[in-house]
């Protein structure tokens, strides 16, 4: 038994850098696997609509008739679900959070029409 | 006879991250006897078994607790697994065990911090939560989460960790286990620890085994009930393994099982990491449980001994899952161990059981 025994440790931390980081002066780099949120590549999506069925929390949208893809980010749990099951690999898990926002709403993504060929 | 007060205590309360609620019974300082009451985070999840299928479930049973997250999807993917009769890769086990090890990690490093707070030393919680940060970014690197992961599931695990982040991590977990040393010198050595834990809230060995006490609350009394010991998993390839236990049954040997084994843990995830095989992390799912098929497993949570149930119905829709966790076990030895102590001791004592109210809850 004895007293001071996190003297050592503590010296370090009184003369040594501060453990955290000033937020938000100064923000940490993701890493490349963290779970920031989902993008969706609108272009190669093919509005099929797997991504709706696993999603587990119900996040996802996909509406054909209005060619619309949607996600309400307040729902999504980040489980990796979406992106791994779809079948053209245009979904993203991206290691940046979105930006805070003064009202839940979803995020609406349209399809642009196809090209009429001729 | 000294006149008998009543003190609520909780389930609001300074000391508790959790809500339980205690009717003291006082003779003057002293506590003659406490009234456990518990209910105040009931979430309903395992009714959700009903409404989400048996791959989207394992999100739900992850999120029971912040703390064991990703022992529950663990431990309700191994009991779905052995439902369905699925064999699950070996380097899935062991990532699964590495990551198992590493929350237990990270639960006791919490732990520690909470009860040096319990007992006012204000820098050594802030020195045991900022050595749990380095195994939070550990997690953040290799499943993109710090506290819910979504790693493991039916079939395996999702991701793989490559060989050379798994020298990392071992790498980390070295430059951790230094840190550490002083860290808990100061737990174990110091005395104005000492001086705040020993001898307090004693829970005989006889009285924790006839109470059932399981996790490092039953082993600070000298019970060697530790599951991981059963074999588990990738658990059965290590090359010993020995259940840490004290004898004196009171928080300083709860303190004490703590700090010994968060070691332990470095020294399985080093040798695991040393010999995990390559190969696949998952296997793929087909088909349901069978109607009327009912599996029990059983892992050891940071908090000690947890039972999982398990009933299918043929459809993709289990017909009864049921988590029976360690604060539920311990809550009868917290309350012996509460009898006859002083006021000012309650909140360490009840700390010393680690209560984790919303896995008791659900």
């Amino acid at each position: 038994m004895g007293a001071f025994k996190l003297g050592r440790m503590t010296m370090r931390s009184l003369f040594g850098k501060p453990a955290c980081a000033m937020y938000p002066v100064k923000t940490r780099e993701p890493y490349p696997r963290t779970k920031g949120h989902i993008e969706v590549d609108i272009e190669t999506c093919i509005l099929c609509g797997i991504c709706e069925k696993k999603c587990p929390a119900g996040a996802i949208t996909v509406s054909k008739p209005e060619r619309t893809w949607t996600i309400n980010p307040f729902s999504c749990v980040q489980c990796d679900s979406c992106w791994q099951v779809c079948p053209k690999k245009c979904l993203t898990m991206e290691s940046t959070y979105t930006a805070p926002s003064a009202a839940m709403s979803a995020r609406i993504v349209s399809k642009p029409e196809a090209a009429v060929a001729g | 006879m000294a006149t008998r007060t009543i003190i609520p205590f909780g389930p609001q309360h300074p000391v508790l991250p959790e809500p339980v609620h205690l009717d003291l019974v006082l003779e003057d300082e002293t506590v003659v006897a406490a009234i456990p009451q518990i209910g105040f985070v009931h979430r309903g999840l395992e009714k959700l078994v009903e409404k989400r299928d048996y791959m989207q479930f394992v999100y739900v049973a992850e999120r029971i607790c912040g703390i064991c997250s990703f022992g529950h999807s663990l431990g309700y993917s191994q009991t779905v697994e052995a439902l369905m009769g699925i064999e699950v890769p070996k380097r899935a086990e062991y990532l699964r065990v590495i990551w198992h090890e590493l929350s237990r990690v990270h639960s006791h490093l919490l732990w520690l911090g909470l009860l040096a707070d319990a007992f006012g030393y204000e820098s050594l919680f802030m020195h045991s939560w900022r050595l749990r940060e380095r195994v939070l970014d550990i997690f953040e690197e290799t499943t993109g989460g710090r506290v819910i992961f979504s790693a493991s599931n039916v079939g395996g695990v999702k991701n793989d960790i490559e060989d050379s982040q798994l020298a990392g991590i071992v790498a980390v977990l070295d430059g951790l286990a230094s840190e550490y040393a002083e860290l808990s010198g100061a737990f174990l050595n110091d005395y104005s620890a000492a001086s705040r834990m020993k001898g307090v809230g004693v829970l005989t060995k006889e009285q924790a085994h006839t109470l059932g006490c399981v996790g490092p609350f039953g082993r600070a009394s000298g019970l060697g009930a530790d599951i991981r010991a059963l074999g588990y998993g990738a658990y059965e390839d290590l090359s010993s393994f020995a259940p840490v236990t004290a004898a004196a049954g009171d928080c300083y040997a709860r303190c004490e099982v703590r700090v010994k084994e968060v070691l332990q843990s470095i020294e399985i995830i080093r040798e695991l990491a040393a010999k995990i095989p390559a190969g696949p992390v998952s296997v793929p799912v087909k088909g349901a449980p069978e109607a009327g098929a009912e599996m029990a497993s059983r892992l050891e949570q940071p908090r000690g001994e947890c039972f999982y149930y398990a009933k299918g119905n043929g459809t993709k829709f289990l017909e009864r899952f049921r988590v029976r966790t360690p604060t539920a076990i311990n809550i009868p030895g917290m309350v012996t161990a509460l009898a006859g102590c002083q006021l000012a001791d309650v909140p360490m004592i009840v700390l010393t059981i680690d209560p984790c109210i919303s896995c008791t809850e659900r």
